[in-house]
């Protein structure tokens, strides 16, 4: 069975995004790192490769700066990696994204493709279902669980009151929660056994796709901001000043 | 006057009240057909009339996974009566089908949305970034404009419109791209409910430990609030997804809310900052949570909560 994973390599979310000026595009340090709520979905497609005798793809779009974040999922266990890196590419919006990584997916083959259900810095949110659509293929979002067997996906998909169980044909399109596996640490030797794997290197030419810049950011104004209050130092009383200001909102 | 579409899900038998909100949006900016995707009836109807609907395209997907079929009536019928803007909300279904429409039609989306106005040529929107410090207004060209807004963006309020003209969307079997739903379970909901409570109280890192989220529970029973989370403990495995506030979570404006353990990530502050009064516990005094906070504690919840939740039960 082939599984394909889509992950993305972003800024280091602990360090503050800054914007480049004239664009507005996120500035992309060449050391990026594997978006965290990627984890879950390399994780799974580990899991469900291992269980039906299968590999993992990975399959990423942006600039590769020193390939960090992708080495990262390589080191979990990813059999491979294939790299759209295009300076066309900057500035892309959630469809040309899509249309780059599901020409690369169409390329590769693929029994079953999964994302996680946005990424933390751009959040868009759509790049999975838009795959989906251009793979001609099943939608199961929002998984919280994902069983494979008979040639079907089923899953458990989150939703408001609760979750549905939603079965379908392979090849089908999955987009997972955080929380869905327990993603694994590397190991040493899967740190270094990863140096060792390919990743391969393609360009918008090589998968026949154009960029498309249809959505701009036109200028960035500052929110009308919020100002702190009272601040106070708990020395073992602090509660009161709590229990006063909801009898004030009339709470309690 | 521009045509726009707004999809509307119904929730327990009625239309969502995210759908409301977008309707309200919706009639500011032209004639208001709803894509009102449920079971419907009469009543769900007039209330999308309420809220400013003139026309209602009605779709029931029965057992089938709604995205595919959805995705490609709409873009069908979209193709041919071109409205200038379909809306949707930053919600589980809105999102599904209206990046399976999108890609169908080949043209983009703008997610996030805090506020959508129509210009020459297109659309404007405004998304909160960096924590809701800054605004980014972003354009896009391409028809129809397809935009998601985040949930609470706009007040739900009634028009006093007539009943709507009610067609139906005809869906089609979704071939390779169909799913179908096997059963759907409704998780026990105990008390108030994070999107519409009048008090929530929230946990963090900060509490140090999964049973420490009991501590929120407690302070959450005694106000009668709605318990929430950050998205660090939710991946956590801490408390279940469904209780997350923030970007990739829930929206709150509640009139109190309580954050206990809480930084205050970007992530976080986006989707509680509107509350109407916040109050906020931490250890770290430089906690970018502070900024927000109209009564900051600098102290550690694990002595502020226990001494809170006793003086509310002495009471």
């Amino acid at each position: 069975m082939k599984v394909v994973v889509c992950v993305k390599q972003i800024p280091d979310p602990a360090t503050p995004y800054t914007l480049e000026e004239g664009t507005n595009w996120l500035v992309r340090p060449s050391e990026q790192v594997l978006d965290d709520t990627d984890r879950y979905g390399v994780e799974m497609g580990l899991q469900l490769a291992q269980a039906n005798d299968g590999t993992v793809t990975l399959v990423s779009m942006g600039p590769a700066g020193n390939n960090q974040g992708v080495r990262q999922a390589l080191a979990m266990g990813a059999d491979k990696a294939i790299l759209i890196d295009d300076s066309d590419l900057r500035g892309s919006d959630a469809l040309t994204t899509a249309r780059v990584l599901a020409a690369a997916i169409k390329e590769e083959g693929f029994d079953l493709v999964i994302a996680g259900t946005e990424s933390t810095d751009g959040y868009s949110g759509v790049v999975p279902q838009m795959i989906s659509e251009l793979l001609d293929s099943p939608a199961l979002t929002y998984a919280t669980k994902v069983e494979i067997g008979d040639g079907k996906v089923k899953i458990h998909r989150q939703t408001v009151a609760g979750y549905d169980e939603v079965e379908a044909s392979l090849p089908a399109v999955v987009s997972v929660t955080a929380g869905v596996v327990e993603p694994r640490y590397p190991t040493f030797k899967g740190i270094m056994d990863a140096k060792k794997k390919p990743v391969e290197n393609k360009t918008l030419a090589d998968l026949g796709v154009e960029a498309d810049a249809s959505q701009k950011v036109k200028e960035i104004n500052d929110a009308p901001s919020r100002t702190g209050g009272q601040k106070i130092e708990d020395e073992g009383e602090a509660y009161q000043a709590i229990v006063s200001l909801l009898e004030e909102r009339k709470v309690i | 006057m521009a045509s726009i579409w707004v999809f509307v899900q119904e929730d327990s038998g009625a239309p969502s009240s995210l759908g409301l909100e977008l309707l309200t949006k919706a009639r500011s900016l032209g004639d208001v057909t709803a894509v009102y995707l449920g079971a419907g009836g009469d009543s769900q109807f007039a209330t999308l009339g309420e809220y400013g609907a003139t026309n209602v395209l009605h779709a029931s997907a029965g057992d089938a996974l709604p995205s595919a079929p959805v995705a490609a009536a709409l873009a069908e019928k979209a193709s041919s009566d071109q409205p200038d803007l379909i809306l949707f909300g930053q919600a589980y279904t809105d999102r599904d089908v209206a990046g399976r429409l999108a890609a169908r039609m080949g043209v983009g989306v703008l997610s996030n949305a805090s506020d959508v106005r129509l210009v020459d040529g297109g659309v404007e929107t405004d998304h909160e970034i960096f924590g809701g410090t800054q605004i980014a207004v972003a354009s896009a060209s391409g028809s129809p404009s397809i935009v998601l807004a985040r949930p609470k963006s706009f007040a739900a309020e009634p028009s006093g419109g007539n009943a709507p003209a009610v067609a139906t969307l005809e869906l089609s079997d979704a071939g390779s791209s169909a799913a179908r739903v096997v059963e759907s379970h409704v998780e026990e909901r105990e008390g108030p409910q994070l999107g519409d409570a009048a008090v929530v109280v929230s946990g963090g890192r900060g509490l140090g430990s999964p049973e420490a989220y009991e501590l929120v529970e407690k302070l959450g029973k005694q106000l009668g609030a709605a318990t929430g989370a950050t998205r660090a403990i939710v991946d956590a495995g801490w408390v279940p997804y469904a209780k997350q506030v923030g970007q990739t979570g829930k929206t709150v404006k509640p009139d109190v809310y309580i954050a206990a353990g809480i930084s205050g990530a970007m992530q976080h502050l986006v989707g509680m900052k509107d509350s109407k009064t916040i109050i906020a516990i931490n250890k770290d005094p430089d906690a970018p949570i502070f900024s927000v906070a109209d009564l900051g504690i600098v102290g550690d919840v694990h002595n502020v909560l226990p001494k809170l939740i006793e003086a509310l039960e002495n009471r």
